[in-house]
């Protein structure tokens, strides 16, 4: 590993691995690449690095909100948080 | 002299026509400014809607009645529709119809009893916190663009909420729903709201919903109630994050929505505004920038193709190659020069030699040995050139025309 790769992880958030990311971390990270590559700054390999990185960010933004499913929870008088189910409307 | 008159007309008297007593009459009762704009209370009888959509009914009470007449423009502004026997507080003025000599009141505003109590109270509390300053454009607070976490003040069983989660699952479904469940209509609702909206705003702001919804569906006026009471009012302008309201219909406001950040006509609006940015325009944006990931990638490889194709250019000019070629053509060329000027020196040096050849022939000692004449020399090559330089015995070399000879001198010179 040159020592310029080093900026690659930079560049991501700590614990780069985008599969355990959240939507935002990822979404953050996609543009912190973009930001990257578009500076013109990284050598040629930490760019193609960047590069594949931003697009790995990218899939799992996409899949983020593919799956994406409504959480909902309720806010009980006490002050603590419990799923909410939806039940029948009264109308 | 007696008339035989059927009446009598005694003196003093004026004499009207009918129509001009009703006029008169109905002038007298429009200049009576108490009479142009009063509340009257009483029970619906003899409610007709026509098809030209004017309202005819009267008001009545145990001892009297009166007639009323709603005129089409007003009554289709009319939220509440009568019916015989309801008890109602009639808004209008007192004037006369003249072609039948009747008075009646023209109704501008009809509201059931009680809620014409509620209406005052109502403006009332409108125009005094809008003179706190409550209601002014400059305390509205922008709604975040992309919230995430959003908070919900409504019936855990209403139809609002679930309008509300129908909308969000569509446009939105990475946010993230807190609610604060709440009665919304009865003595309990004013009470509930505001402590819901209190506990959304004491959580930690990492999980504090970025906007809350205040919001319930639609209902008769009195089911709305809640949203114009002063604590309410007060616990909307304190939340520490923006709220939409979304109560009731398009045609209801209530003091929540003057307060309020932003106003939605109903709980499905409110849900659409919190999520303008929605999916799908999360998607654009992902793909936006994956566009641009590419599209830097690619022209940071172009900037360096043609910043190599420069180097290289400027390479080849500085290349030695392009000197040896260069030093190679001069010497060629000098090569040629040195050529010519050796076979111009070599001609000029044949024809100077030929030249002293000849005139060395004519002073040449070779001639004149050729008639006879010897050159004796001693071996070491010195010419002898008189008698006394030679010793008796020394061994000499002779010179004649064809070659040379020892020889040895018998006796010196005396």
């Amino acid at each position: 590993m040159s020592p310029k790769s080093k900026k690659v992880k930079e560049a991501a958030p700590a614990g780069g691995d985008v599969e355990a990311l959240s939507f935002e971390a990822a979404f953050e990270a996609l543009e912190a690449v973009v930001a990257r590559l578009e500076s013109g700054e990284p050598a040629l390999e930490d760019a193609l690095a960047l590069y594949a990185r931003g697009q790995a960010l990218a899939a799992r933004c996409g899949q983020l909100l593919d799956r994406a499913e409504l959480r909902v929870r309720a806010l009980t008088p006490e002050g603590t948080l419990a799923p909410f189910e939806a039940g029948e409307a009264e109308g | 002299m007696t008339l035989p008159l059927p009446f009598t007309t005694e003196p003093g008297g004026e004499t009207w026509t009918v129509s001009d007593l009703n006029r008169y009459v109905r002038q007298s009762l429009e200049a009576d400014d108490r009479l142009q704009d009063l509340r009257v209370r009483g029970e619906i009888t003899g409610f007709k809607a026509y098809p030209s959509g004017h309202w005819y009914f009267s008001l009545k009470d145990s001892n009297a009645q009166l007639d009323c007449v709603m005129w089409r423009a007003r009554a289709e502004r009319q939220r509440y529709r009568p019916r015989d026997g309801d008890a109602v507080e009639a808004l209008g003025a007192v004037t006369l119809y003249e072609a039948r000599g009747k008075y009646q009141l023209d109704v501008s505003s009809l509201a059931p009893q009680g809620e014409g109590a509620l209406y005052r109270e109502f403006a009332r509390l409108k125009a005094r916190l809008e003179a706190e300053g409550l209601f002014d454009a400059a305390r509205k607070r922008p709604l975040p663009e992309r919230p995430r976490r959003l908070g919900l003040v409504t019936s855990p069983a209403g139809a609002a909420l679930r309008d509300i989660l129908n909308v969000l699952r569509r446009r939105s479904p990475l946010a993230e729903v807190l609610l604060a469940p709440t009665a919304v209509q009865g003595p309990d609702a004013p009470r509930g709201i505001v402590a819901a909206l209190q506990r959304l705003g004491e959580l930690p702001e990492a999980i504090r919903p970025e906007v809350i919804l205040v919001a319930r569906g639609g209902g008769a006026l009195e089911d709305l109630w809640a949203f114009n009471d002063e604590a309410v009012a007060r616990a909307i302008a304190a939340s520490p994050a923006p709220v939409i309201s979304g109560v009731g219909h398009e045609t209801d406001f209530t003091i929540a929505d003057f307060v309020a950040d932003l106003r939605a006509p109903t709980p499905s609006a409110a849900a659409e505004l919190v999520t303008r940015f929605s999916a799908d325009d999360w998607r654009a944006e992902v793909d936006a920038l994956t566009e641009r990931a590419g599209e830097a990638l690619a022209s940071g490889l172009a900037a360096r193709r043609a910043a190599l194709e420069r180097l290289q250019a400027r390479l080849e000019r500085l290349s030695p190659a392009g000197q040896l070629q260069l030093a190679r053509q001069r010497l060629d060329d000098l090569e040629a020069r040195a050529a010519v000027a050796v076979r111009h020196q070599l001609a000029l040096a044949r024809e100077r030699h030929n030249r002293l050849t000849q005139a060395l022939n004519a002073v040449s000692p070779l001639a004149v040995l050729g008639r006879g004449y010897a050159i004796v020399r001693r071996p070491s090559g010195d010419v002898i050139r008189r008698a006394r330089e030679v010793q008796a015995g020394e061994a000499l070399v002779v010179r004649v025309s064809d070659g040379e000879f020892g020889a040895t001198a018998t006796g010196a010179h005396s």
